[in-house]
């Protein structure tokens, strides 16, 4: 396995108390495998992926539990400069606004080449032809000429490719796509995952693909881990979850969006809010917003139980995940 | 259709650019609205989609008055908007009413929800008397699903979806006609999205208003509205009902757009036909000549560059009763079945291919800058 | 562009929720998402912890009372303003009464920081200093912030014209040095007040605030909210002072109080420098001028006016640095 996430537990504190954003979250991913994983804002999605790659603000972050094991080692062990050789050159993150995570005063060139003279100790001569190669392998049009200009004079997209490259400079084992497209518009949206895809199919990369978007999901993955109030509640390969959702909130979340090829009637909604970090419901979190909800859920918290009706893997953490998957 | 209460005609926006500071000289124009023709009936929703630059926040902006055209009418019940007296104006501006996309910087943070949703009524004060304003406030909380003894609050302290509720309240305060909703819910978390949509559904039947909804979300345009408009670089490059854009779309655009949204269902995946564009939009500053879309356009010829498409019915639909027969700019205006149905992914054979459909052999016509199958 | 992107919205309320985007990001948890307060279409969930609303000012004095910076430096200004309006409540004797005979003598009893170079109590004139100080502090500031606000606030609204003309008159203002202006301009008056010293702080000052104030105008102005108010058809005015106004004023508060400390100490620069404050104005500055041939053999002269000067200037600045840390809406 080339990643596993084993029962990490990330908690904030703040003023106002001790917010638990990631509590005992399990996942893995093979290379040349995609897993997405699928929550809204607060769901503890994002802060997992920045204690995999090792960029949690600590303080206010903490990492109170939990071992990340990247090629068998426990991450959350190393001293931090073995973790900076990883980070980088093993592992890489592809983040939602490239604008703001390029230096908008360093030419693409120069970002892209630093890479290589820091990681490998190129000449700058040699880093600048790399960066030429690998703008030109996200299909930057133009690469030669381009590769002195700032971030500035590139569009959303091919910002966002220079991202990619970036991630890809050093061929990376494992990248994590941070809502990688939710900035950009549908069709270059399209062109942006394309490359992704074919990019990680080519290297035989591990991606962990991290959104909202269930139709980008749907898309690219290959398994999927739905997260809520900081768990996952749902783990499934993608037809499956699809096909038969086997938590309330997947089944809530398929229901709630509406389709491109029919009208459709009125919206199924998710009553409520999602739960406030500071005060997550006792029991399953989702109790109070779940239309199975009953006396059980408001107090006994759901393990991930295995779907044993399932010809695949895939749990679901849900005291009535027969029923919900039976509809 | 029914009588239209909104007739916008040809309506442009044009920001000059200019250079020097203290003698400035126009050297140019961003053309963020350059041509656009609508009618919104009473009762009716019109959706604008487009992607980000198209100018469809800058329509949403000129139909509240939030900025006067370079040229061109909006007709409220007959009456041109663009040229009335600040008095008149002002009653006007009671029934056309905006709805804006994120709830953060929308609400004032330092004003009760109470102040916000009443201020309508201290700008307006025709419309409510004194010492009816705050019930009515109350009652507006109410029907957005909030509740009434929140009216002291502030708007930090509640959520996304809250906050736009509280927007909407504020919106139908004065008993409007229109809403212009301008991506009301892509700030909104997926489940809360659902939410909102359904209460401005409901909201539409109980006051009978009319919305206009721009957003780029493609799914939800389709849920929401009786018509739907596409916008390219400042014009509406088609526009016809949700059935006759999103099931027979006949504008390369169009069909891109559509083909392009991620389908929340992985059996579609390989059935799927994605027109994947090249390139990037012009600038809206350097539009192409004729069609502006040619750029990008697999099917792109001379023509194209020489001559600006109308929108219009394509003249091969002209004569037919199909559902391809709606207004589309372009002059090779063809049907092309591009949004998987349940069908298409159920007797998961072929794919759907164009039904109208020769879109290969433009691809060749374009260098293989087209259409690429996935 | 004119036109926003849509989506990087998603972000915000991502980054909101639950990045860790440094101290901001995690606190946001609690307001973002902090109450459950919803009656939705299903049925009122639990409301939140507290139902008092809190608007950002309160919310802000919440967070100052707990800060101890704020009430250390609260205090001295308390107490501060307390003896410059009733200086007799701690000090019996009188500034100008003086003894030549006691000249440079040290600390006897009932004169515990010793004597000045003219036999005068330097405790008592230290202490009556003061005045001079928060007169010329408070009202140079009050006269810096109306100006500077109302001239940027209005620049930054109307913007055009007559922000350019406005931009560059600060512009000149800000080439003037300041200590060098104060020579030349002040030392042609001749007054015994303080009104002189303030009058030119003003006319030197209000450029400095009127650039901020101009600044958080324009960003308040892009809010949606004035978009909204305009959209309903609302006057400049009520824009101006309903919506702007009041969510631009919080980074003027903050500069102003920082530079009522910096006012204060200018005041002694000038003092000190003869072209200040004059005797028999009591102030720090003309003490600690005085006293500076003498630091050698009676260095008591120098220490109290200038320690106090530097405590007084500090808490000013240090009450900026909380009210600052308190506004941010960063940690909102």
């Amino acid at each position: 396995m080339l990643l596993e996430v084993r029962d990490l537990h990330v908690e904030f504190h703040t003023r106002d108390g001790v917010a638990k954003a990631v509590n005992g979250v399990n996942y893995s991913v093979d290379a040349g495998e995609t897993l997405a994983v699928l929550g809204e804002s607060g769901s503890g999605k994002s802060v997992t992926a920045q204690a995999i790659m090792g960029i949690l603000d600590i303080p206010p972050g903490k990492i109170s539990g939990g071992e990340i094991l990247f090629q068998g080692r426990d991450l959350l062990k190393l001293k931090e400069d073995e973790r900076r050789k990883i980070r980088g050159a093993k592992m890489a993150m592809v983040f939602q606004d490239a604008l703001s995570s390029l230096n908008p005063v360093v030419s693409v060139g120069d970002q892209l080449g630093e890479m290589f003279r820091v990681h490998k100790g190129m000449s700058r001569k040699d880093a600048r032809a790399k960066a030429v190669e690998l703008m030109d392998r996200v299909r930057i049009p133009a690469a030669k000429e381009r590769v002195g200009q700032y971030p500035h004079q590139f569009s959303g997209g091919m910002r966002q490719r220079i991202m990619i490259a970036m991630a890809l400079a050093l061929e990376p084992e494992l990248i994590i796509a941070d809502e990688p497209t939710t900035a950009l518009d549908v069709t270059v949206q399209a062109q942006v995952m394309d490359l992704l895809a074919e990019l990680q199919r080519e290297l035989n990369m591990g991606l962990i693909l991290i959104t909202h978007d269930l139709g980008v999901v749907a898309d690219v993955a290959d398994k999927i881990a739905v997260m809520y109030a900081g768990k996952i509640v749902e783990q499934a390969p993608v037809h499956e979850i699809y096909k038969a959702p086997a938590h309330p909130y997947t089944r809530g979340l398929l229901d709630s969006i509406p389709r491109l090829d029919q009208k459709g009637q009125e919206l199924y909604a998710i009553k409520g809010l999602p739960p406030n970090l500071l005060a997550i419901p006792p029991g399953c979190a989702f109790n109070p917003r779940c239309p199975l909800a009953r006396d059980r859920c408001r107090i006994e918290e759901p393990p991930l139980y295995d779907v044993t009706e399932s010809p695949v893997k895939r749990s679901s953490a849900c005291h009535f995940w027969k029923e919900c998957l039976h509809g | 259709m029914a009588e239209a209460i909104l007739e916008v005609r040809d309506l442009h926006k044009h920001y000059p650019l200019t250079q020097g500071i203290l003698f400035k000289k126009q050297v140019g124009a961003v053309k963020a609205v350059d041509g656009v023709d609508f009618d919104l009936a009473a009762g009716e929703t019109l959706g604008i989609v487009g992607e980000s630059g198209c100018g469809k926040s800058t329509v949403a902006k000129m139909l509240v008055n939030l900025e006067r055209p370079t040229s061109g009418s909006i007709r409220y019940k007959g009456d041109d908007i663009t040229k009335l007296s600040p008095r008149a104006l002002k009653a006007v501006r009671r029934n056309i009413q905006m709805v804006f996309q994120d709830p953060y910087t929308s609400l004032n943070p330092r004003m009760t929800v109470g102040d916000i949703i009443g201020e309508p009524y201290e700008i307006h004060p025709e419309v409510a008397p004194k010492g009816d304003r705050r019930r009515k406030v109350q009652d507006l909380l109410d029907v957005v699903g909030l509740n009434p003894e929140y009216i002291n609050r502030y708007p930090h302290q509640f959520s996304g979806g809250q906050r736009q509720r509280i927007g909407i309240a504020r919106g139908l305060a004065l008993q409007p006609e229109i809403i212009v909703a301008d991506e009301p819910v892509s700030a909104l978390d997926v489940s809360v999205q659902a939410q909102v949509v359904n209460l401005l559904e409901n909201l539409q039947t109980e006051f009978s208003l009319s919305y206009v909804f721009i957003a780029h979300d493609l799914s939800i345009v389709r849920h929401i509205s009786d018509r739907v408009g596409v916008m390219y670089l400042g014009r509406i490059v088609e526009i016809g009902t949700d059935a006759q854009i999103y099931d027979h779309p006949t504008h390369p655009y169009t069909q891109a757009l559509l083909s392009a949204v991620p389908v929340p269902d992985p059996e579609a995946r390989a059935h799927r036909e994605r027109i994947i564009l090249t390139g990037d939009v012009p600038s809206p500053a350097n539009i192409p000549s004729g069609c502006r879309f040619r750029t990008r356009c697999w099917k792109a010829q001379e023509r194209c560059t020489l001559e600006v498409p109308l929108l219009a019915v394509p003249a091969v639909y002209r004569l037919t009763d199909s559902p391809a027969k709606h207004d589309s700019a372009c002059h090779f205006a063809e049907e092309k079945h591009v949004v998987p149905t349940e069908e298409d992914t159920g007797n998961g054979g072929e794919g759907p291919g164009g039904n109208g459909g020769n879109g290969g052999e433009g691809m060749e016509a374009n260098g293989g800058a087209g259409p690429k199958s996935l | 562009m004119p036109e926003q992107l849509p989506e990087p919205l998603e972000s915000f309320e991502e980054g909101q929720a639950i990045a860790p985007t440094g101290a901001g990001g995690a606190s946001d948890l609690a307001t973002a998402e902090g109450e459950t307060l919803e009656k939705t279409p299903g049925g009122p969930l639990g409301t939140g912890p507290d139902k008092k609303p809190r608007s950002l000012w309160s919310d802000a004095w919440h967070d100052l009372r707990r800060n101890p910076i704020f009430i250390i430096s609260g205090l001295i200004i308390v107490f501060l303003v307390i003896i410059s309006i009733w200086p007799q409540l701690i000090a019996s004797g009188n500034p100008l009464d003086c003894d030549l005979s006691k000249a440079q003598e040290g600390p006897q009893p009932g004169h515990p920081f010793g004597f000045n170079g003219q036999g005068c109590d330097v405790y008592t004139r230290t202490v009556y200093g003061a005045r001079a100080s928060v007169q010329v502090g408070v009202f140079a500031t009050l006269g810096v912030t109306i100006l500077g606000s109302i001239l940027g606030g209005l620049a930054g609204f109307y913007g055009g014209a007559w922000d350019g003309v406005l931009s560059r008159i600060t512009d000149v203002f800000f080439a003037i040095p300041v200590v060098l202006g104060g020579l030349v301009l002040l030392s042609v008056v001749s007054s015994n007040t303080v009104w002189p010293v303030i009058g030119f702080m003003v006319l030197l000052g209000w450029p400095q605030l009127s650039r901020i104030a101009r600044g958080s105008v324009i960003t308040a102005k892009q809010n949606d909210y004035v978009q909204a108010a305009r959209a309903l058809g609302a006057s400049n005015n009520r824009m101006l002072l309903r919506h702007i106004a009041p969510n631009a004023l919080a980074p003027v508060i903050v500069v102003a109080t920082i530079a009522l400390g910096t006012y204060i100490s200018l005041e002694a620069t000038l003092s000190f420098l003869g072209v200040g404050l004059k005797p028999p104005t009591v102030s720090w500055g003309i003490d600690i001028s005085s006293a500076a041939p003498y630091v050698r053999n009676a260095p008591q002269m120098l220490l109290w006016p200038s320690g106090a000067l530097a405590i007084t200037v500090l808490a000013f600045i240090m009450l900026g640095d909380a009210v600052r840390d308190a506004l941010d809406p960063k940690l909102r």
